[in-house]
């Protein structure tokens, strides 16, 4: 017994001395394997004896804080003018003008990168990420323009957003669009704002910037295949008005929103509409609500069922989203880098192509595992899952809210902007015959 | 339905909305007010750090920009100043000339100038570096690693997302602040 306990004993021992071993194997190896990671000090610096001093190492400028806080300043007093242009001036050119500037500004000067939609991912970002740092630009850039149109309609999407003014400038032949055509395109904002917060969320990508179509030619500057769509975008957007604002723009969205809140909007009348019918075809945007006739308000019961049948279907609705979005997540989670790196990982030894050699050798110098890895990927396919099935829900929601704006009825006298989709350009303005100095007198 | 109804419906939407429009200002500012709290008070900017770099040549391809916002940046404290440079020559070079078959770089952009008996300045010309890492490569291989890849300021739009920060496969890429924009390395 005692001898079989002292045999235990040195066996212990030299457990100890072996794992001592390893381990201070394991710790030189590391130091030699950051050593050659990053070179060191292998020839030591000259000492010159025709006394050649080294020129200076060049590290050029960042554009400083002062212009980032202008461009604030810019957005602020654009915002205002075009405000004060539409509401109180009633100026159509005014407008134009501004769209003018904004482009030449926020577009080429500014190369479309501080911009309010991009913003969105920023502030996703820093909801979600603790350890990302928001810059103050952006979220002044991102609340700026939802605040302005909480109280004064879309006035930023009029002529402020670079992306807004140049498909506004090339609009010559606006066609009008079936009411249930914009409407279901109308439901590809909610996707895609949808699909940016999911991404941002994850820290995967901010696919707003990724796929921005007009970015590339305000740096004149852009992979062919991003000048493709935006050439896509911005020749269809003379015969569709403004494509991207209406059917793709995410921060759109959430502008719509403020928007149909909002308190001094922009109105087609100075005065009182005297039904004339001349503003009817002026809306390039399909965004004038033409009077709505008591008639058509006489089928009152089959509307009430309709009604109640769509309002219904919303929670089914809600339901095939998030089971949909259950059913997406791995194919979304894809998109996600850690999780691409994961499955190259686990694929690594069957196919294997110059490309993925690249990622599992800069892995394998980065010194963690592939168990820490698998680890990590799980945990973002994880939060896809969550994430999916909100986004799921959340489309399968707008969805049924806007079936069910259709089956409603409003009951309207005057030719007036739908709040939501107007995007305050202003062109109706310009048709409306009544004067308000003239109603003044009365 | 009288007129004072009408008013009092009016007034009753009226006052929903006000409470509907008030509620999301508060909410839209609130969220920016708790952002900014965690935000920092001057700018960031993207750089990577050379002690990651693994040289895959992706900064010269996946810019936003055609010529890449990053070029390599000659650290000179750190340079050798050596005859034979790993950075400048081709691998196996017979002749340590100027010529252009023994080149590294690919579009000429470093200078040789002779010095003194036997050291050698390498110069980088930043309109012609690529930002291809070839030259960082060899330098940090054979040398001292004093030709690091950097972001160069002037030329970076400072994306909201860094195209290259996305693809690179050492995750090498991070926001600094603006005011410490470079992160080079033996060299203060």
């Amino acid at each position: 017994m005692n001898k079989n306990l002292s045999l235990d004993k040195t066996l212990f021992e030299k457990k100890k001395l072996k794992k001592l071993i390893t381990y201070s194997l394991l710790i030189i190896g590391l130091f030699v394997q950051t050593q050659s990671l990053f070179a060191q000090q292998r020839f030591p610096k000259p000492e010159f004896e025709s006394g050649h001093t080294q020129p200076p190492v060049i590290t050029p400028e960042a554009r400083s804080l002062f212009l980032e806080y202008l461009d604030v300043f810019i957005l602020i007093a654009a915002l205002s003018l075009i405000t004060w242009l539409i509401l109180r001036k009633r100026s159509r050119l005014g407008v134009f003008w501004m769209s003018v500037f904004s482009l030449i500004y926020f577009g080429f000067y500014r190369e479309g990168c501080i911009c309010s939609i991009g913003a969105i991912q920023n502030v996703t970002l820093a909801l979600f990420d603790p350890g990302y740092k928001i810059p103050l630009t952006v979220i002044a850039f991102f609340v700026i323009p939802l605040i302005f149109t909480l109280f004064f309609g879309r006035t930023f999407c009029a002529g402020v957003c670079p992306l807004g003014a140049i498909q506004d400038l090339i609009a010559f032949r606006p066609k009008e669009l079936n009411s249930w055509l914009s409407k279901m395109l109308g439901l590809i904002p909610y996707i895609y704002l949808g699909l940016a917060i999911l991404y941002a969320a994850t820290a995967t990508d901010f696919i707003i910037c990724r796929y921005d179509p007009f970015v590339g030619f305000f740096r004149l500057d852009a992979t062919f295949l991003i000048f493709s769509i935006g050439g896509i975008f911005l020749i269809s957007g003379i015969f569709i008005a403004r494509p991207y604002c209406r059917f793709f723009c995410p921060y759109g969205v959430l502008l719509s929103w403020m928007s149909r809140l909002s308190k001094w909007h922009l109105s087609i009348t100075p005065a009182e509409c005297i039904q004339c019918r001349l503003c009817e075809d002026s809306c390039p945007y399909g965004a004038i609500e033409k009077p709505v006739s008591v008639n058509v308000r006489k089928n009152r019961e089959k509307a009430m069922r309709r009604l109640v049948v769509t309002a219904l279907l919303i929670p089914v609705l809600i339901a095939i989203g998030v089971w949909a979005g259950y059913g997406f997540h791995e194919n979304l989670a894809f998109a996600n880098y850690q999780v691409k790196l994961a499955e190259h990982l686990y694929l690594a030894d069957s196919a294997m192509t110059p490309d993925i050699k690249i990622e599992i050798d800069a892995f394998k110098t980065a010194g963690k595992s592939k168990q820490e890895q698998y680890m990590e990927a799980a945990r973002i396919v994880n939060e896809f899952k969550t994430g999916s099935m909100i986004l799921g829900g959340f489309l399968g929601l707008m969805l049924g809210i806007t079936l069910l704006g259709l089956t409603r009825f409003y009951h309207r006298t005057d030719y007036v902007p739908n709040k939501g989709n107007c995007l305050s350009c202003g062109r109706c303005m310009d048709y409306c015959p009544v004067e308000k100095e003239a109603n003044e007198y009365k | 339905m009288s007129k004072s109804d009408k008013e009092k419906t009016g007034n009753r939407r009226e006052f929903i909305r006000d409470g509907f429009r008030y509620s999301l200002a508060f909410g839209v500012a609130g969220v920016g007010a708790i952002l900014a709290f965690k935000s920092t008070s001057g700018d960031t900017v993207w750089q990577l750090d050379p002690a990651k770099c693994v040289h895959c040549g992706r900064c010269a391809s996946n810019c936003v920009l055609t010529l890449s916002a990053v070029k390599c940046i000659h650290v000179y404290d750190m340079c050798g100043y050596c005859d034979l440079c790993g950075g400048y020559f081709r691998p196996g070079t017979k002749k340590l000339t100027t010529g252009a078959e023994n080149q590294l770089c690919p579009t000429a952009a470093i200078e040789r100038k002779f010095i003194e008996e036997p050291f050698f300045e390498y110069h980088i010309n930043q309109d012609l570096c690529i930002g291809c890492a070839k030259c960082v490569k060899g330098c940090s291989a054979f040398g001292n690693g004093s030709l690091q890849l950097q972001v160069s300021h002037d030329i970076c739009v400072n994306c909201n997302e860094c195209a290259i920060a996305r693809d690179c496969p050492s995750d090498a890429f991070s926001r600094v602040p603006s005011d410490k924009p470079y992160l080079l390395k033996g060299f203060e």
